[in-house]
């Protein structure tokens, strides 16, 4: 579905990254490496790049409705209630299937009730779940992850993930997640990519076999976590390597 | 004292529920208490009272420093006759169309130098460099070029509410959280709808205080405007009264300037309230 191959950018170097339609992907990396560029070029907030990015086989020349985007800020207008923050990318005639796409999604989030508070009545979970539904109104064919419970208490997270995991399962939406969170990565993705700091490339991509809904503290999942961790720091670094 | 260190070798925090509950919110104390809003009026009923006891004591001169009764006397003589209400509609008229005036020139200039940037790099340097002209400086020049009249008085006051609306409009457009208008951008808006819905949204709070702040100018420059030349406003009345030797004439106009520049104030922060409450921002 998407395939960026890289030359120099100043983040990132000969990446070379394909995305199959209705996929769970996880890119991860430590900060600094290029991720979030990565997908800013996908979608189409970065032009300035040498290389070649495709959505659906058409070059990446701009933003596009079909691809949403989720930032790690909830980034709602204040002046806008829940409901006319999700209707945003709607246009200005707002049609009568179009709201019902917007209550559907505020539905979906689990924002029924909230549909006329303001953003600053939010907390930061519900913020990020309306700017979920927001990105997903207009039915984008991809939903474009930047790191979005970055910002987020761990319960919070936890939550969120879940729900994002349900979200995907209904909508059937290509998803992209950046992230630097290793359980995250792995309890959502379909597979997981490594990336390295300086110069920011793929250095490994880890297919994630296991079952949804993924249990955290299976022998298969940590086996996995371990893995990635790995690749991140050596065994010798390893903090729990000699305390068991 | 021992004790105590003891107790902190056992246990370093220890919290019980009554002091949570104490650090929540502080208990109302028992008694007489007066609602916070009226709390700031406490200061100048004092003071007039005090003037008031002082003056009937013979210990400020009559005819220099009038008593606050003395004051409201003068006041009711002058409403007596109709004349007052004709000199504050001249004063307000005045300062609301030099604030029309000036508020929409600002508006305009500021909405096309905010979104082009060769324009703002044309203009702005020239803006920012009569800004710093002390706006008294333009009274000769207008009375020579508009003579005595209205258009004078209110060139000089559009002028004065022209640069805070100017300034802070600008400054709104430029700060606008690029995060916002990059979600914008994520949703395909063409450049004027960026503008209509992201940007003079964002930056309505500061255009707001613009208005504000170009109010309270103009407020200040009709008192300039009439002590200039005027034959009717109260800043005529207060050159009247310094002419005929009425202190309390000149008191009352200073007391009716403050009335109504915190009247019309007061409209300006509600309507802003109304616009910006609900973003959880207080003017």
């Amino acid at each position: 579905m998407f395939s960026v191959n890289g030359g120099t950018v100043t983040a990132l170097q000969d990446i070379s990254l394909t995305v199959r339609q209705g996929e769970f992907v996880s890119i991860i990396g430590s900060s600094g490496c290029g991720k979030s560029t990565l997908l800013r070029i996908i979608a189409g907030l970065e032009t300035d790049y040498q290389g070649t990015a495709q959505f659906e086989g058409e070059p990446i020349r701009g933003t596009g409705l079909d691809r949403g985007v989720v930032f790690q800020e909830h980034r709602l207008f204040p002046w806008l209630t829940v409901r006319q923050n999700v209707a945003f990318g709607l246009g200005n005639s707002t049609s009568e299937s179009d709201w019902e796409s917007v209550d559907e999604h505020i539905d979906l989030v689990g924002l029924n009730g909230f549909e006329h508070a303001y953003p600053h009545q939010l907390s930061g979970g519900m913020a990020q779940r309306a700017s979920i539904a927001r990105a997903l109104a207009n039915r984008p064919r991809a939903l474009l992850l930047d790191e979005p419970f970055g910002a987020l208490d761990a319960l919070t997270k936890i939550q969120m993930q879940e729900e994002v995991l349900r979200i995907w399962q209904k909508e059937k939406a290509t998803m992209l997640l950046v992230t630097h969170d290793i359980d995250e990565a792995v309890f959502l993705g379909d597979q997981v990519i490594i990336m390295s700091n300086r110069p920011g490339t793929i250095k490994k991509i880890i297919p994630v076999d296991l079952p949804r809904p993924r249990d955290r503290g299976s022998y298969e999942f940590t086996q996995l976590r371990s893995a990635i961790y790995a690749e991140f720091f050596r065994q010798e670094d390893k903090p729990f390597a000699y305390a068991i | 004292m021992s004790n105590s260190h003891e107790q902190t070798q056992e246990s370093l925090v220890t919290l019980t529920t009554a002091d949570v509950e104490a650090v929540r919110g502080p208990t109302p104390s028992p008694g007489f208490k007066l609602p916070r809003q009226l709390l700031g009026l406490v200061l100048p009923v004092l003071l007039v009272i005090v003037w008031e006891l002082l003056a009937r004591a013979g210990i400020l001169a009559a005819n220099w420093f009038p008593a606050p009764f003395a004051i409201a006397d003068t006041l009711l003589e002058l409403m007596r006759g109709g004349e007052l209400a004709r000199h504050i509609a001249y004063t307000l008229a005045r300062v609301l169309t030099g604030f029309l005036i000036g508020a929409l020139a600002a508006t305009l200039l500021a909405g096309v130098t905010g979104s082009m940037p060769l324009v703002r790099r044309l203009l702005d340097p020239t803006m920012q460099a009569l800004r710093s002209i002390p706006s008294m400086a333009w009274v000769p020049l207008f009375l020579l070029w508009m003579g005595i009249h209205e258009s004078s008085k209110i060139a000089l006051i559009s002028v004065g509410v022209f640069f805070p609306v100017y300034l802070n409009l600008l400054s709104g457009i430029l700060t606008v959280d690029s995060k916002l208008v990059e979600v914008g951008q994520v949703f395909k808006l063409d450049k004027l709808q960026l503008v209509r819905r992201v940007i003079l949204p964002a930056a309505l709070p500061s255009y707001l205080v613009g208005l504000r702040s170009g109010l309270g100018l103009g407020w200040m420059f009709v008192v300039a405007a009439e002590i200039m030349g005027a034959s009717r406003g109260l800043g005529f009345l207060m050159i009247d009264g310094q002419m005929t030797g009425r202190a309390s004439v000149i008191i009352a106009s200073i007391v009716l300037f403050a009335l109504f520049g915190k009247l019309t104030d007061l409209v300006l922060e509600q309507a802003g309230n109304r616009l910006l409450g609900h973003r959880g921002v207080v003017l």
